[in-house]
């Protein structure tokens, strides 16, 4: 049995300090590579970077089975040199601006320091106040003794990994969260079906990796790992939440419809059923917008049930999230539990 | 000269919000203690070292002014396992989505750091006109990650909720971090210090770490009468040029202090750290203060019968934010010219320093 302990918690630390930006995943396919190393089974980088990893299993009858979890993260791109140390940058990813000023960033493979300040509060009137500091006001600070940075350079944010006890609090939860899952999947494959998984580039810049990796792959089904967020939070008027998307400390989130994608209705149910006679706390992601590597993958080829499972995350593209240590591990036993019950007879069922 | 580094970045690591200044104290206290002949705190938290000068008793007496506490959140209320806030001193609430904070709980009795961060509702939980405008404070949290009952057991109204931002080394001999202001002040009074170690001095050195100057410039005005100097040095960071902010209210990072004019700043006092620093050519900007200084100097000058002041400054990026930056020369340039001063320091200095030459 897969399993979520101190080896997973320190790797997942890695990768959230990691930098790897939607188009520059490099450090993050650098730790993959290494976690894969001695691994049975076939592993390759593709034309995009995607690392693809196979592992066939034994039995007779067996689906292809394509997991999927992006590697990628949103971030920056520097995009001109002002001089004295400061760059004008745009963002990668869907990013609200707003949560930009005043936060200290890691730029390229170096980790080379910088900073987004603001103009100090006793310059600003209380008008200015009301309005957003728009981007292309703001800039990345690396010193005014310059360096090695320079347009074209992705960064992202300096938020150190941290952990207090259930609560993980790191940037690129979404979706460190599921490269680490699926490499627990990996490793601990069951035999019954064939594991084509595939560590994706670009889901935060258009789901792009995930489509060259479906028609590789030609997987009679997928799942999607990731992370998703929870907007638990109270509502200014006290009244009640209904939009939270996900609650933090319900379990997985298990993926009906989203902007993208209507997951396949019998991967759902499957999951339900899973989840019910393991005793795995669930939850279904409240139907709506966003989306993730589905989208791309169930449109390849000639069509490919799919589904996505993530794990419930607060502040999601943000300097720093956070998630709970048990819906992750519940998040890995519901995934592990399902593919090793899962056979050909489950797409001969009905959709209804 | 020592490597003020490791002592700044250490104390940039403790809170010391307004009103609650023992944990910098403490951590400066250690730092001050073989530096001063006596240490103790003023009567609203500021610190108090004396060095005592070789003139004869009763000797002049230069008070430095540093102020030590640093701006921040407070627990308003709580809300599920949310904490509604305030802000200690001046926040622009535009910097606050995704900052890494920690709020120190004392629900459990002693105070427990737990770290979280600030985070913004998302738009469909917000008033519909906000919209993408900046959220007001009102409408933030802080989230710890923790689940309501633990929340509840651990988190009091009025828990501390400091930037947790760690310090950075940046380019060109810079440092970045929260409580830079003024907490590079504090270092540069204490290069100050080190340097006085090695060079008599005629009169006695209160340097005074002071309690509350972000929330109104409280502990300079006690501690300034309490000790009853001769003269003030106030010494606070100002405004560098950055992005955003480049005009007249502004120096530049790296070349040196500012020197500053104005109302608040006795002139015969400034000209003689101006010509003192042209002689030693130490580099150093002119600043314009045409009313309130917005330093301890404001109140160290109309303490009791009138205290003649003088302000430096240390140009510094991005104030109030969580990554405000400082040239760590500038730290030393402030250090060693305040150094300089008192050192030259003559007995009978103030009875020079007349008005209408």
């Amino acid at each position: 049995m897969p399993t979520i302990g101190n080896a997973q918690l320190k790797l997942l630390e890695k990768l959230c300090n990691a930098c790897a930006v939607s188009g520059d995943e490099g450090e993050v396919r650098r730790i993959i590579l290494e976690e894969l190393k001695g691994q049975p089974g076939d592993t390759r980088v593709d034309a995009l970077g995607n690392v693809l990893v196979t592992r066939p299993g034994s039995g007779k009858k067996r689906l292809k089975v394509m997991l999927s979890a992006h590697m990628d993260e949103v971030g920056f791109m520097l995009v001109a040199d002002d001089g004295e140390g400061l760059f004008r940058f745009e963002t990668v990813g869907g990013m609200d601006i707003r949560q930009l000023p005043g936060k200290a960033v890691v730029i390229g493979k170096d980790h080379l320091p910088g900073v987004i300040g603001a103009r100090p509060i006793h310059l600003t009137t209380a008008e200015e106040r009301k309005q957003i500091i728009p981007l292309d006001a703001l800039r990345i600070d690396i010193g005014p003794g310059g360096g090695m940075s320079k347009p074209g350079d992705r960064a992202t944010f300096a938020t150190r990994f941290q952990r207090n006890g259930q609560v993980l609090l790191a940037k690129a939860l979404d979706n460190r969260l599921g490269v680490v899952t699926l490499l627990e999947l990996f490793k601990n494959a069951p035999a019954n079906i064939d594991l084509l998984g595939a560590f994706t580039v670009q889901e935060e810049n258009g789901l792009r990796g995930a489509k060259v990796a479906a028609y590789t792959f030609d997987p009679d089904l997928a799942i999607v790992v990731d992370a998703t967020p929870a907007n638990d939070l109270p509502t200014w008027d006290g009244e009640e939440n209904t939009s939270f998307n996900t609650k933090l400390g319900h379990g997985p989130a298990i993926y009906i419809a989203d902007g993208d994608t209507l997951s396949d209705p019998r991967l759902v149910r499957y999951l339900i059923e899973t989840a019910q006679s393991e005793a795995i706390p669930y939850q279904i992601r409240q139907p709506g917008g966003g989306g993730t590597d589905a989208g791309s993958i169930h449109k390849a080829r000639g069509g490919v049930p799919s589904v996505s499972v993530s794990v419930p995350h607060r502040h999601s593209h943000t300097a720093a999230s956070i998630a709970r240590l048990d819906d992750w591990k519940n998040t890995l036993s519901l995934l592990h539990a399902a593919l090793v019950h899962l056979t050909p007879d489950l797409l001969a069922s009905e959709r209804k | 000269m020592t490597d003020i580094t490791p002592f700044l970045k250490e104390l940039l690591t403790a809170p010391g919000l307004s009103g609650y200044e023992d944990p910098a104290a403490e951590i400066i206290s250690a730092k001050w203690t073989p530096l001063v002949h006596e240490i103790s705190r003023g009567k609203v938290g500021s610190l108090h070292g004396l060095r005592r000068g070789s003139g004869t008793s009763p000797r002049p007496s230069v008070l430095v002014a540093a102020h030590m506490d640093a701006i921040g959140l407070m627990v308003t209320g709580i809300t599920n396992s949310f904490l509604r806030l305030t802000a200690v001193g001046g926040v622009d609430p535009r910097v606050l989505p995704g900052t890494l904070v920690t709020l120190y709980a004392t629900g459990a009795g002693r105070s427990q750091p737990i770290p979280g961060v600030v985070c913004q509702p998302h738009i469909r939980l917000l008033p519909p006109e906000i919209g993408l405008n900046p959220v007001p404070l009102e409408y933030l949290f802080m989230d710890t990650g923790l689940p309501p009952h633990k929340v509840v057991d651990l988190v009091r109204v009025g828990d501390l909720v400091s930037f947790a931002q760690p310090p950075m080394e940046l380019s060109g001999e810079t440092i970045a971090g929260h409580t830079l202001d003024n907490r590079a002040s504090v270092a540069a009074l204490t290069i100050c210090l080190e340097e006085l170690q090695s060079r008599p001095h005629v009169w006695d050195v209160w340097a005074v770490a002071t309690a509350q100057e972000e929330v109104g410039i409280i502990g300079a005005i006690g501690s300034t009468f309490e000790l009853h100097p001769t003269i003030a040095i106030a010494v606070d960071v100002t405004f560098a040029k950055s992005p955003g902010a480049s005009d007249w209210q502004t120096s530049p990072l790296g070349k040196g202090p500012t020197l500053c004019m104005g109302p608040n700043i006795h002139p015969a006092m400034f000209k003689a750290m101006k010509d003192l620093a042209d002689r030693l050519e130490i580099p150093y900007s002119l600043e314009y203060a045409p009313r309130h200084t917005g330093t301890d100097g404001h109140a160290t000058q109309v303490i009791a019968e009138g205290v003649p002041t003088v302000v430096m400054g240390i140009p510094l990026r991005y104030m109030h934010t969580p990554v405000e930056v400082v040239a760590l020369k500038d730290i030393q340039r402030a250090g060693r010219l305040m150094a300089e001063f008192i050192a030259g320091l003559a007995p009978d200095f103030v009875e020079k320093i007349t008005w209408d030459d």
